[in-house]
C-alpha cells in the first residue's frame, strides 16, 4: 500500500477535473458519485497505508514522485513524508471529508450548483492532502495556498448574494497577511539553513541555532503568523464567522474540522523550530488562551447558530495552540482529531436543523424541535456533550490531557489552567445555551411561520429532511464523537518521548475539571432549559441586559469583541482613503503623458493625408528625388 | 552609317519622363493624367531599347514588350475607372476625390 | 540614320510638351500619338524594327483609340475647356517644375560621364520570337495573365 501513497492527492483532483471539464452537463447522480467516490478512495487507500505503516512499527517514510524545479541548491521535490502525524492527518481528511461529501450529496441535492459545489470540494480535499503530505515547506505552502483558495470559492458559493462575496474576500485577505508572514518565514529558513525539507530543517536547526537565539524567533514567529492567519487565532480570527456565509457542509469540513487545523498542524510539524524559541512557543499558548476566551465570550451572546458553533471553533482550537504552547505536541493533535469528529458531527446536525427550517438560522427563531428533529436532536447532543467535555466523551479526554499539561508549565502554568478552566466553564454554557434553545422550550418557528405564511401548513414546515445519505455520516460521526478518546494517535515516535509525560495531578483539580463543564450545563439549563425556572431565567436575562454594565458587555462580546469595528477603522478606512486620494494615480500620469503624446503625433501626421492625389504624387516624387540624390551626388 | 552617341538617346527617353511626371504632377483632369503615366511609360521603354542597342542584345525589347503589356492592361484598367468616377461623381477633377482624408 | 534620329527626338519632345500644355483633350491625343509615332522612328532608327512595329500598332493605334472611345463616351465640351485653360495657373507649375528639373539634371549628370556610340545592328524578329518563346516563355505567359487581368478588372469596373 505504501507505494501508492502518491496517488492520495490524485483521487480527488481527478474528480475535480472531471466535474470542471463537464461543465455542468452531467447528472447530479454521476456528480454526486464522482465527488464523494474519489475522496472515498481516497479514504481506503489511506486506511491501507495506515495500516501497513502501523504493522510496520510506524516507520516513517518518504515517496518521491518527481523533482519539482531545481535552481542552483534549492532543488524542492514534488514528495511526500509520511509519519504518525501525517497518517492522523490524511485519516482525518479523508475519513471525515468523505462523511461530509456523502452528507452534501443529500444537503446540496437541489442546488443548480451542485457540480461546482463538488469539483471545489474536491479540490480543496485534494490541496489539504498536498498540505499535510508535503515534505518540504514549499510543497506544503502549495497546499495551503490551494486550501485557502477553496475556502475562497466555496464561502462564496452563493455568490448571487453580495454579503458573500465580501465574506469570501474578507477571509481571502485576512488569511493572505498570515500568509505572506509564512512566506517570509519560508523565505528565512532557506537562507538560513539552505533547504526546505522539513526533516532535514529539523535536525539541523537545533545543530545551528542557539536555544533563544534570534533567528530562531523570527523564523517560528513568522511560521506562527501564518499558522494564526490559517486557524483563525488572535489577532486574525476576524474571518472565520463571516466565513458561516457558505454551505453547511463546506462549513462542516472547511471551517471546522480540517483546513482551520492547518496552523496547529504546522507549527505540530515544525515543533523542533518552536522548541528553539521559547519566547515563541510561550507565545503560542497565550494567543490560544486569549483567543479561546474571547470567543467564548463572544459565542455566549450570538444568536446565528452557526457563528456560535464557529466561535466555538475558534476557541477549541485556542485549546490547542494553549496545548501546543506548553509542548504537549500529541495532544494538540489528539484535540484537534476529536474536534474533527464533534465539530463535524455539531454542523451537520446544525445543517438538518437548518434545512429543516428552510434555511432559518436565528436560534430564538428555533425551539422544541427535539421531537420535530429527533435524530438531529441526538447527534447535537452527543455533539454538545464532547464539545463541553463531559465524562466519557472523546473531548474530555483531548482536552483533560491539555489542561493537565497546560497546568504543568513551568512558570505560568496556574494561570494557563485556570484561563483554560474558565474557557471550558464557558464552552459548557454556550453550547448548552444553544441545545436548550433549539430543542428545548417553546416552538417559536411555528408561531412564526404562521405569522409570515398565513397560508402554509405550518406543521410541513417542519420535517426532518432525512436521507440515508445523510443519516450514515451523522450516524458515524456520532459514534466517533463518543468513543473517539480511545483511538490512540500514533506520534509519539514523531514529537519524541521527552515531550509525552504522562501528566499527575492531585485528585481535587481532576475533581474540578469534571465538575465545572457540568456546572456550566446546569446554569444553561437554570437560565434557558428547564420550564420550572423559565420565568426566574428570562428575568434574570432581563436584568442582565437592564443593567448599564451588562448591555454594554453584551454589546462589546456580540460584536466579537470589537475586532471588526477596530480593524475597521485601523486598516480598512486609511486604506480607502489613501486609495480615493491617490485615484490620479501619479505613476498613471507619466502613462498618460506617452498616450497624449501619441494622440498629438496622430493628429500632426493626419494633416498630411489631405485625400489629394497630388499631393500624394508631390511627396512621392520628392522623396524620389532626394533618395536619387543620394546615390548620384554622394 | 553614322554613330549615334549613346547618352543622347538616354537623355532623350529621360526628357520624356520629366515631361510625363510634370504632366503628372500640374494636371488636374484624371484624363490628362492618364496620358501623361502613358508618355513616363513609353519613355521606359525607350530608355530599354536604347540600351538594347548599346549593349548589343535582344532582351531590351523584351522588357519593352513587357512593358507595353503592361501599359496597355493599365490603360484598360485606367480608363474603366475614369469611366466609374465620371458617372459617380460627372466630374473628371481629380482633386474633388479627397474623401480619404484623415 | 543620325539625322532620322535626331529630327524624331525633335518632334517626339515638341509634341509631348504639347500633351502637357494642352487644354482640349481631343487636341492632347492626337500630339500623344504624332509622340508615339515619333518615338516609333526613333526605335527604327536604333536597329529595332520589332519595337518600331508594335509601337505603332499597339501603342499608337490600339491604346490611343481605346482612349479616344473613352473621350468619345465622356463627350467632355467647352465647359472643360475653359475649366482646364483656369486651372493653368503658372504657380501652379512652380513646384512640380523645380522637382522636375532637379530629377532631369541627376538623370543628365549620370549619363554624361561616358562616352560610347551607338552602332545599330538590326536586331530581326525572329531573334527575339526565338528569346520570347524560349528562355522568357514564364515572363510571357506572366504578362498573358497580366492582360487577362486586366480584361476582367476594366469589364468589372466599366459596367454599370
Amino acid at each position: 500500500m505504501q507505494e501508492w501513497t502518491g496517488l492520495l492527492p490524485v483521487f480527488p483532483l481527478a474528480g475535480f477535473l472531471l466535474l470542471v471539464l463537464s461543465r455542468g452537463r452531467m447528472s447530479r447522480g454521476i456528480a454526486g458519485v464522482i465527488g464523494a467516490g474519489s475522496v472515498g478512495l481516497s479514504f481506503l487507500l489511506a486506511l491501507g497505508i495506515a495500516i501497513a505503516t502501523l504493522n510496520n512499527g510506524g516507520q516513517a517514510y518518504t515517496t518521491v514522485l518527481w523533482q519539482w524545479m531545481q535552481v542552483g541548491d534549492f532543488a524542492p521535490g514534488f514528495s511526500f513524508y509520511v509519519d504518525g502525524l501525517t497518517l492522523v492527518m490524511i485519516l482525518v481528511i479523508s475519513g471525515v471529508g468523505f462523511l461530509i461529501h456523502l452528507y452534501a450529496t443529500g444537503y446540496m441535492a437541489d442546488d443548480p450548483g451542485f457540480a461546482r459545489f463538488f469539483s471545489y470540494m474536491n479540490l480543496f480535499v485534494a490541496a489539504m492532502l498536498v498540505l499535510v503530505l508535503a515534505d518540504n515547506l514549499l510543497l506544503l505552502y502549495l497546499g495551503w495556498e490551494g486550501v485557502g483558495l477553496c475556502s475562497y470559492l466555496l464561502i462564496g458559493f452563493w455568490y448571487d448574494k453580495p454579503a458573500n462575496g465580501y465574506a469570501a474576500r474578507k477571509a481571502f485577505v485576512v488569511t493572505r497577511v498570515g500568509d505572506t508572514s509564512m512566506a517570509i518565514g519560508l523565505f528565512l529558513l532557506f537562507s538560513q539553513l539552505g533547504t526546505l525539507n522539513i526533516q532535514q530543517m529539523l535536525t539541523l536547526a537545533p545543530q545551528q541555532w542557539a536555544v533563544g537565539s534570534g533567528i530562531a524567533v523570527a523564523a517560528s514567529a513568522l511560521l506562527l503568523g501564518g499558522a494564526v492567519g490559517k486557524s483563525a487565532q488572535l489577532p486574525l480570527q476576524t474571518w472565520l464567522p463571516d466565513a458561516m456565509a457558505g454551505p453547511t457542509p463546506i462549513s462542516a469540513l472547511i471551517h471546522a474540522a480540517t483546513m482551520v487545523t492547518a496552523g496547529v498542524y504546522l507549527i505540530a510539524r515544525t515543533h523542533v523550530l518552536f522548541e528553539l524559541a521559547p519566547s515563541v512557543q510561550l507565545l503560542v499558548a497565550f494567543i490560544g488562551l486569549a483567543t479561546l476566551l474571547m470567543s467564548g465570550f463572544t459565542a455566549l451572546t450570538q444568536t446565528d447558530i452557526k457563528r456560535i458553533l464557529a466561535y466555538s471553533t475558534i476557541s477549541q482550537i485556542g485549546y490547542m495552540f494553549l496545548a501546543l504552547g506548553v509542548g504537549a505536541w500529541s495532544a494538540a493533535v489528539f484535540h484537534l482529531m476529536t474536534h474533527a469528529f464533534f465539530k463535524a458531527l455539531l454542523f451537520l446536525a446544525a445543517g438538518t436543523v437548518i434545512l429543516s427550517l428552510h434555511h432559518e438560522q436565528d436560534i430564538f427563531r428555533m425551539g422544541a424541535m427535539r421531537r420535530r428533529l429527533p435524530v438531529s436532536f441526538w447527534c447535537f447532543l452527543v455533539g454538545s456533550a464532547a464539545l463541553t467535555a463531559l465524562p466519557f466523551t472523546s473531548g474530555f479526554y483531548s482536552k483533560d490531557e491539555i489542561l493537565l499539561a497546560a497546568l504543568h508549565q513551568e512558570h505560568y502554568g496556574m494561570l494557563l489552567w485556570s484561563g483554560g478552566v474558565l474557557g471550558a466553564f464557558l464552552t459548557a454554557l454556550y453550547s448548552f445555551r444553544l441545545v436548550f434553545v433549539v430543542f428545548f422550550g417553546r416552538d417559536r418557528h411555528q408561531s412564526h411561520a404562521t405569522a409570515s405564511h398565513g397560508h402554509d401548513d405550518p406543521q410541513a414546515a417542519v420535517v426532518e429532511a432525512m436521507s440515508p445519505v445523510m443519516f450514515f455520516p451523522l450516524l458515524l460521526l456520532g459514534l466517533l464523537a463518543l468513543g473517539g478518546g480511545f483511538i490512540h494517535v500514533p506520534v509519539d515516535a514523531v514529537f519524541g518521548s521527552g515531550a509525552q509525560e504522562e501528566a499527575h495531578a492531585s485528585q481535587l483539580v481532576h475533581t474540578l475539571m469534571i465538575l465545572i463543564p457540568i456546572a456550566g450545563v446546569m446554569i444553561a439549563w437554570f437560565v434557558y432549559g428547564s420550564r420550572s425556572y423559565q420565568k426566574a431565567g428570562e428575568h434574570l436575562r432581563e436584568q442582565l441586559l437592564a443593567s448599564g454594565i451588562g448591555r454594554r458587555l453584551h454589546r462589546f462580546w456580540f460584536s466579537g469583541w470589537g475586532m471588526d469595528t477596530l480593524y475597521e477603522w485601523v486598516f480598512v478606512r486609511p486604506f480607502l482613503t489613501l486609495a480615493a486620494l491617490n485615484r490620479r494615480d501619479a505613476v498613471d500620469q507619466i502613462y498618460g503623458w506617452v498616450a497624449q503624446a501619441a494622440r498629438v503625433g496622430n493628429s500632426a501626421v493626419v494633416m498630411l493625408q489631405t485625400g489629394n492625389l497630388r499631393w500624394y504624387a508631390i511627396s512621392l516624387v520628392g522623396g524620389l528625388v532626394i533618395v536619387i540624390g543620394l546615390g548620384v551626388w554622394r | 552609317m553614322d554613330a549615334i552617341p549613346y547618352e543622347h538617346g538616354l537623355i532623350l527617353a529621360a526628357v520624356l519622363f520629366v515631361c510625363g511626371l510634370l504632366g503628372v504632377l500640374t494636371r488636374r483632369n484624371i484624363v490628362f493624367v492618364l496620358m501623361s503615366l502613358e508618355i513616363m511609360l513609353n519613355a521606359c521603354g525607350l530608355a530599354f531599347v536604347v540600351a538594347s542597342a548599346r549593349w548589343q542584345h535582344a532582351e531590351g525589347q523584351i522588357m519593352y514588350l513587357m512593358i507595353l503589356t503592361l501599359a496597355a492592361a493599365e490603360v484598360a484598367v485606367g480608363l474603366g475607372l475614369i469611366i466609374q468616377m465620371y458617372r459617380r461623381f460627372h466630374t473628371v477633377d481629380i482633386s474633388v476625390l479627397n474623401e480619404m482624408k484623415g | 540614320m543620325t539625322l532620322l534620329f535626331y529630327s524624331a527626338g525633335a518632334i517626339a519632345l515638341i509634341a509631348t510638351l504639347s500633351v502637357i500644355i494642352s487644354t482640349n483633350v481631343v487636341h492632347a491625343l492626337v500630339y500623344l500619338i504624332i509622340s508615339l509615332l515619333s518615338v516609333a522612328v526613333i526605335f527604327f532608327a536604333l536597329g529595332a524594327p520589332f519595337a518600331a512595329m508594335l509601337e505603332a500598332i499597339v501603342y499608337a493605334g490600339a491604346i490611343m483609340v481605346l482612349f479616344l472611345f473613352v473621350m468619345m463616351m465622356l463627350n467632355l465640351g467647352q465647359a472643360t475647356e475653359d475649366e482646364e485653360r483656369a486651372w493653368m495657373r503658372p504657380s501652379l507649375w512652380i513646384g512640380p517644375g523645380v522637382l522636375s528639373g532637379i530629377l532631369l539634371l541627376q538623370f543628365v549628370s549620370t549619363m554624361l560621364t561616358h562616352d560610347v556610340t551607338l552602332a545599330p545592328v538590326e536586331v530581326s524578329v525572329r531573334d527575339i520570337s526565338l528569346l520570347l518563346f524560349g528562355p522568357w516563355l514564364l515572363a510571357v505567359e506572366l504578362a498573358s495573365m497580366l492582360l487577362l487581368a486586366g480584361l476582367i478588372a476594366a469589364y468589372h469596373l466599366a459596367k454599370k
